[in-house]
């Protein structure tokens, strides 16, 4: 008798056909991965694969975070007969202090003498009738008991919730422009959930912007990380565009202007890393500078696709998945970033893109793009 | 050169204070509680410290406690002395180690008033007298103000509270005038006082709590029975002979650094006199602390300033150093009725009796510089 862990994988990952194997490897290199450095080993039985350790607390914290699993069983391995499942079975239903229960059998060895719905039977008479005060409750039990028959028997009733999504790195990649503030990581979060594989741009603004602010952009991108495995960080020095802009545009086009400076470096870095794409943390109207009309005119300098998953969610929807994930925290600290230093009285809402392209002729775009780009600091985390 | 003005954070230690610490670290090492030898050294140089503190505040030794700095100070002044049930009285522009205690007891019952200041900070005593009742356990007002520097009259602060109650206890969060301002604990009815070390040039880490002879408070730390029973733990001699130290030396220049950093003070006002668009949080000079000066900018933003003067190595801070990390505005700068945009372009200036005249000229060339920038020209 031995405890096991049994991984659920996301079901999308089954209905991917011939590339099926391409994701369940992914995952499965994901998942020793982030157990670097733990003791553990794979068991399989008759086509099911498990994980053994000495300790699982540590490993059951680690997957939890995995892309692709759904669901981390804590499964308990005895032998094929049916007074090692029905002694188990007892054990689960009586340390589990419910006062209903159910049996669900799973019969993968056909040469079991009993059909699952027998073992199922067979099973809970021996529970009811042995554990004090329970009954069985076959629509809504407290406690559901499964039973798996392969070469050996498994039998679990604790289930941990994980993340779900799909296996990390499968689908592509996204520079995300990641601020201070507490919508990008979220974004990042969302973006790796589906497989995307993440890199991040901070734009430091030296001085305006503090050595504090920036360590907690590098704090946050280390937070996306124990999600996705590796994290690389570009800091973008950001004041000489900054001053250009000041300088040579209209005060309420500081804004969108900028923004259209973020684009093509972040589009500039994707084509120099081979990336694929940019997401942002932006959700439509949250502030003057998230209009359509804004995201429009910001969208027209990018030459990839520009994936913003915030843009349908309220902020509270946002800040509750940012407490989540654990970013929310080291969001709220209150530094100045790069978008807050120079904010115009009253930032266009309804920029034309004609009038913005006009006004950005005084400015050497080329030259300073090819600036920031050749003095980023790239930080792997 | 480096600019230093954000004394009121924390000040650049005395050298002989360090010398002192790293003396008594080496020689000093025993348990000023231990029966032997060793024990009795030390427990001899903290008598000493504890003396040359209360000499200080013309007190005797046996009033002063040590502690861990301000705000352990205040929370244990303030939580010893008030029992369930009872009514305090303090200020809204108190530091948050008094607000926060209050708050705290306030979900445990007990009653507070939290008076209001005028656009400069000062408490309005009418309404400090009609706020004392029978049931007004404890009166807590600071001396001076951490962010505006605004000083309050606790001499008449404190006759009034004898006047009107036999038994509500005055105490004075001192943390920014102790070293630096008059204070004159009998004449002002003071009970209870708040001090702490790394303000005047001390260690971090150390502190004191005065409390009149006659009154027990309940502890705050409870364990082996040091200072009195009042608050146990070992001492943290080195800490407290530093700050003996300190108190040493910046007594016996009190005036002459009060005269000096006036001078400073009004140096700078001078200087800032024709810039435009500033508020100055304390026009009459008379009645704020020469140690601290409160400037709005209008139209700028404070953080975005201060980086700006630190890439010139002039250090400075927005309202206070423990509101830094907080995402509020200033709560004190909304009680002196500032506007919005004058609070987020707030910047503290903060002076120690080892600024200079041309670190002033240094500080407003960086600072013209900078907003002629901020405001694009």
């Amino acid at each position: 008798m031995k405890e096991l862990l049994l991984l659920k994988y996301a079901p999308e990952i089954f209905l991917k056909g011939l590339n099926r194997n391409t994701f369940e490897k992914k995952l499965k290199n994901n998942i020793d991965n982030a157990l670097k450095g733990l003791d553990y080993e794979y068991v399989t039985d008759s086509g099911r694969t498990l994980l053994y350790s000495e300790n699982f607390n540590e490993i059951i914290d680690r997957l939890k975070k995995v892309f692709g699993i759904t669901e981390i069983c804590i499964v308990t391995q005895v032998e094929a007969d049916m007074d090692s499942i029905k002694a188990q079975a007892f054990k689960e239903v009586n340390d589990s202090f419910c006062s209903t229960f159910k049996i669900e059998t799973n019969r993968a060895n056909k040469k079991f003498v009993l059909n699952s719905m027998e073992v199922s039977r067979a099973v809970g008479e021996y529970v009811l009738n042995n554990v004090d005060g329970i009954s069985v409750d076959i629509h809504n039990p407290k406690c559901v008991v499964n039973v798996e028959i392969r070469e050996k028997a498994y039998v679990y009733s604790k289930r941990i919730k994980a993340q779900g999504g799909l296996p990390y790195g499968i689908n592509g990649s996204t520079f995300l422009m990641l601020s201070g503030g507490i919508d990008s990581p979220v974004a990042g979060y969302l973006m790796a959930r589906r497989g995307v594989d993440i890199s991040c741009v901070y734009y430091h603004s030296h001085p305006y912007t503090s050595e504090r602010a920036k360590e907690k952009v590098k704090e946050l991108a280390r937070i996306l990380k124990e999600y996705t495995g590796h994290m690389k960080l570009c800091v973008v020095p950001f004041t000489d565009i900054q001053m250009q802009i000041m300088e040579k545009c209209r005060e309420d086009e500081l804004t969108i202007i900028m923004r259209r400076f973020m684009m093509r470096i972040a589009c500039a870095l994707a084509e120099k890393y081979g990336v694929n794409s940019v997401t942002t943390g932006e959700s439509i109207g949250q502030v003057a500078s998230q209009t359509m009309e804004s995201l429009v005119v910001s969208d027209s300098v990018s030459d990839r696709p520009v994936f913003r998953p915030l843009v349908s969610m309220d902020k509270t929807d946002i800040m509750s998945l940012s407490r989540q994930i654990g970013t929310y925290e080291t969001s709220i600290l209150p530094y100045e970033d790069c978008c807050t230093i120079f904010v115009p009285k009253h930032p266009k809402t309804k920029p034309k893109l004609s009038d913005i392209e006009a006004s950005e002729a005084a400015l050497d775009i080329d030259n300073l793009v090819m600036q920031a780009m050749e003095t980023t600091e790239i930080f792997f985390l | 050169m480096e600019v230093y003005f954000d004394n009121s954070a924390t000040t650049k230690p005395y050298d002989e204070v360090i010398d002192t610490m790293a003396e008594i670290m080496r020689n000093y090492y025993g348990n000023p509680s231990s029966a032997h030898s060793l024990g009795l050294m030390a427990e001899k140089k903290l008598n000493e410290a504890r003396e040359a503190i209360a000499k200080t505040l013309n007190v005797s030794a046996s009033e002063i406690v040590f502690t861990s700095g301000g705000s352990e100070s205040n929370n244990f002044l303030l939580t010893g002395f008030v029992k369930e049930g009872a009514h305090v009285i303090t200020t809204k522009t108190e530091h948050p180690s008094v607000l926060n205690t209050c708050m705290e007891m306030e979900g445990r019952g007990v009653e507070v008033t939290y008076l209001n200041v005028d656009n400069e900070g000062k408490i309005d005593l009418n309404e400090l007298e009609k706020s004392i009742n029978k049931n007004t356990q404890l009166v807590s007002i600071m001396h001076v103000n951490n962010e505006t520097g605004i000083i309050q009259d606790i001499e008449a602060i404190g006759k009034l509270i004898k006047e009107k109650s036999s038994r509500a206890k005055f105490h004075v969060d001192a943390v920014q005038s102790y070293g630096k301002l008059n204070i004159n604990i009998q004449s002002s009815g003071i009970d209870l006082l708040s001090a702490s070390a790394h303000k005047i040039h001390g260690p971090r880490g150390a502190g004191i709590a005065y409390i009149r002879k006659g009154l027990t408070p309940k502890p705050l730390i409870y364990g082996g029975g040091q200072e009195k029973r009042l608050r146990s733990g070992t001492e943290n001699l080195a800490a407290y002979a530093g700050f003996a130290k300190a108190v040493e030396i910046i007594y016996k220049n009190r005036e002459k650094n009060f005269e000096h950093v006036l001078n400073i003070k009004k140096h700078f006002l001078n200087s800032i006199a024709s810039m435009k668009g500033i508020k100055i949080n304390g026009q009459h000079i008379n009645d704020f602390s020469p140690y601290i000066l409160s400037i709005s900018f209008i139209g700028v933003r404070g953080e975005v300033l201060l980086h700006m003067l630190e890439a010139e190595s002039v250090f400075v801070s927005t309202g206070s150093a423990c509101a830094a990390r907080d995402t509020k505005d200033s709560y004190v700068l909304k009680a002196i009725g500032l506007k919005n945009e004058e609070i987020k372009g707030t910047i503290r200036f903060s002076f120690s009796e080892f600024n200079t005249f041309s670190e002033v000229d240094k500080a407003i060339n960086a600072l013209s510089k900078c907003l002629k920038f901020l405001r694009r020209g």
